[in-house]
């Protein structure tokens, strides 16, 4: 008791907008392991085939691409075989979906838990994007697995010095989705409606990417449009790295980047806000 | 001694009615307000919080310029009838939401339990459990170890420690989840009611909990309760509240007192849009509960009709009847105005929180229904000591004549 016996204390009614609670949020990391941990746990005891599951929704989607993008279409994809391409690009595309969209419905999702106790609410979107790592780890591993069967047949494909960028692509797809995603949460506790919108929003966006198709195949008129969001250039350095196809430039990430941590403050500035009084509206 | 808690000029404000419909516009005019420096056009002052008038504004003040002081290693007790902002109170001193005036400072570390095992997850096992709920309360991992075996041993459930929640009783539950919250190292321990579960003997372990903690550790406690026998046997100082304003401050002893002569001719409505039940309301007088009502309606009442049920805190019925179950010993007479006062003998009720819902009509058809239109406090009705009441289970006190034939 004593170590914390001069913890001098203050509530108000609004705190400074700069204030981002990081150090607050720092003094609970323990919870955040623990929250990883116990949605881990959780699906693994709710379901009989456990991980499974988190290989059969990325190899039926990149089987459905295949076939409808790769066959019927005859989109290109850059001299790459058809499934490792869409594998690339769904595998780090679900990643980015899975925060945002987790995200998006933290406050409905928690509102029972946020309305009897304190602790820095931005905990629970760090623990989304923490727990949701392990899916991306697992489905990941799937993509290789892919590589290495493609590679045994004797498919063209290289690694390039790229690859040394992968933990960066990681944290800054796991930023924006959270980022993007808490300023969507924080306004669906006061627009519902807005909820609606993001589950298809986000299909749509996705084809606002290069997931099903290469840039260098994109339509000249819309290709400022893909190249304005900053997924786009993280999936074709992640493509980049592990296959050797796709264009990487070093302003086009840099755009992400600059992108991904105005979206990241803004949204834990927004989220900070709307927490405060956020249980007195649902 | 020092200050722990120190609240001034607190005041909170809730917003009444549907909201999410129109807001966006509300909002608008709300930064047009903000921009040209005016006052927020939806923070009307002179509203007060009472339930039984509506306002005319849909902002109500739950809490209005509360100012007070707590010193460290004081157990305070906040009493007041629902809906006095109590509960408001106990969220802005746990930081679950924010004041909309006003400000609170102290020193040292808040724990809160506003409700026993929040974050709870049934498919972890006991041992998962109480390290999750820790850290939510916000402990570290290495002080839930160290205190791992005394929590264990506080909630007696050794035996399944390894076994997920979903499979305890609702009673070895809820002792594990008050057991971390008791082991929590804070300086200030804020509790809401939450004795109100588990049975008696439980009950009283975390009241003798609570007790150590302010008198043994020398922490603050903050006890919210309706349960008047536990403000008195545990605090030091009490606070009670009334309409969202702090009504008075003082020894526990005088602040019940205050309470209970307060409540004693509270509990009315007046329902003056309504054609037929227009005014309505419950006392307790000594060991007896009274029912009044005025009736006044455009069409001839052939019986007029009033049923009622009372229920518990958390709405299931105890007891109630109707005129055409148990028909009065006077004569019916068909009318269209009047008035009905229902003495219910011996309801035996214990201490706590009870609501009335009523009905009335002509003795065919219910024309009015109002579903736990009141809620009310029952104390000391029926005169008991503490062995008693640890002893009695449920609503309602019996009594009992115990027959034995031995055969020896």
């Amino acid at each position: 008791m004593s170590e914390n016996s001069e913890h001098l204390w203050e509530i108000k009614p609004k705190s400074g907008l700069l204030d981002l609670k990081l150090k607050d949020t720092w003094e609970y990391r323990d919870l955040l392991l623990l929250l990883v941990r116990r949605d881990f746990v959780s699906f693994y005891k709710q379901t009989i085939l456990g991980p499974i599951w988190f290989f059969i929704q990325p190899l039926l989607t990149t089987i459905m691409f295949t076939f409808v993008f790769g066959n019927l279409a005859g989109i290109s994809t850059d001299g790459l075989p058809k499934p490792l391409f869409y594998m690339a690009g769904i595998t780090a595309w679900n990643y980015f979906a899975d925060c945002l969209t987790k995200t998006s419905t933290v406050f409905k999702d928690n509102a029972g838990i946020f309305g009897k106790v304190y602790f820095p609410r931005l905990i629970m979107p760090l623990s989304i994007v923490v727990s949701n790592l392990v899916r991306f780890g697992v489905q990941f591993l799937l993509f290789l697995g892919v590589m290495i069967f493609y590679a045994v047949k004797g498919a063209e494909f290289h690694f390039t010095w790229a690859i040394s960028l992968f933990p960066l692509v990681v944290i800054l797809m796991a930023a924006l989705g959270l980022g993007a995603g808490m300023i969507i949460s924080a306004m669906t506790t006061k627009y519902r409606d807005l909820a609606f919108l993001i589950t298809f929003g986000i299909q749509l966006l996705m084809y606002a990417t290069t997931v099903i198709f290469p840039l260098s195949a994109a339509p000249e008129k819309y290709r400022w449009l893909i190249e304005l969001n900053p997924m786009t250039s993280l999936i074709e350095t992640f493509r980049y790295g592990f296959l050797g196809r796709g264009s990487f430039s070093w302003s086009s990430i840099g755009y992400s980047a600059l992108a991904t941590i105005v979206l990241l403050v803004g949204g834990i500035i927004i989220f900070n806000k709307v927490e405060k009084n956020f249980v007195d509206t649902v | 001694m020092s200050i722990a808690i120190k609240v001034e000029k607190l005041s909170k404000a809730y917003q009444l009615g549907e909201i999410g419909t129109g807001t966006i516009s509300r909002d608008l005019e709300r930064w047009f307000a903000r921009v040209r420096g005016k006052e927020d056009p939806f923070l009307k002052i002179g509203q007060t919080n009472d339930r039984t008038n509506k306002g005319t504004s849909d902002i109500v003040w739950s809490l209005k310029d509360i100012d007070f002081e707590i010193k460290q290693g004081e157990a305070v007790g906040v009493i007041g009838r629902n809906g006095a902002g109590k509960s408001t109170l106990l969220k802005i001193l746990s930081r679950v939401t924010a004041p909309t005036r006003g400000r609170i400072t102290g020193k040292g570390r808040i724990a809160s339990l506003l409700e026993v095992g929040t974050g709870f997850h049934p498919e972890l096992t006991g041992k998962e459990n109480i390290y999750l709920n820790g850290a939510i309360l916000g402990m570290r991992k290495k002080e839930i170890k160290r205190k791992f075996a005394e929590i264990v041993e506080f909630a007696g459930v050794e035996r399944y420690i390894d076994t997920p929640v979903k499979r305890y009783s609702s009673g070895m539950y809820v002792r594990l989840a008050f057991a971390v919250a008791a082991h929590l190292q804070s300086e200030i321990l804020i509790v809401d009611e939450v004795l109100a579960v588990g049975d008696a003997e439980f009950q009283n372990k975390c009241l003798g909990k609570i007790k150590d903690v302010s008198e043994g550790e020398g922490r603050t406690v903050l006890f919210v309760s309706h349960n008047m026998a536990a403000v008195s046997r545990l605090c030091t100082e009490a606070i009670l509240m009334d309409k969202g304003c702090l009504k008075q401050i003082g020894k526990p002893k005088e602040i019940i007192e205050v309470y209970t002569s307060i409540n004693g001719n509270a509990n009315e409505v007046v329902l003056p849009d309504n054609p037929y039940l227009q005014y309505l309301s419950i006392n307790q007088v000594q060991d007896e509960l009274e029912i009044s009502c005025e009736y006044s309606s455009d069409i001839t009442l052939n019986i007029p009709c009033l049923g009622f049920v009372i229920s518990d805190s958390l709405g299931n019925p105890i007891f109630g009847t109707n005129p055409t179950y148990q028909p009065p010993v006077q004569k019916m007479l068909p009318s269209k105005k009047g008035t009905i006062k229902v003495r219910i003998k011996q309801p035996k009720l214990l201490n706590g929180i009870y609501g009335l819902s009523v009905w009335f009509g002509d003795g065919k058809s219910d024309f009015v229904r109002l579903k736990d239109v009141l809620t009310f406090e029952i104390i000391n009705m029926v005169l008991y000591d503490k062995e008693t009441y640890a002893h009695t289970s449920g609503p309602v006190s019996t009594i009992v004549d115990w027959n034995y034939n031995f055969h020896l």
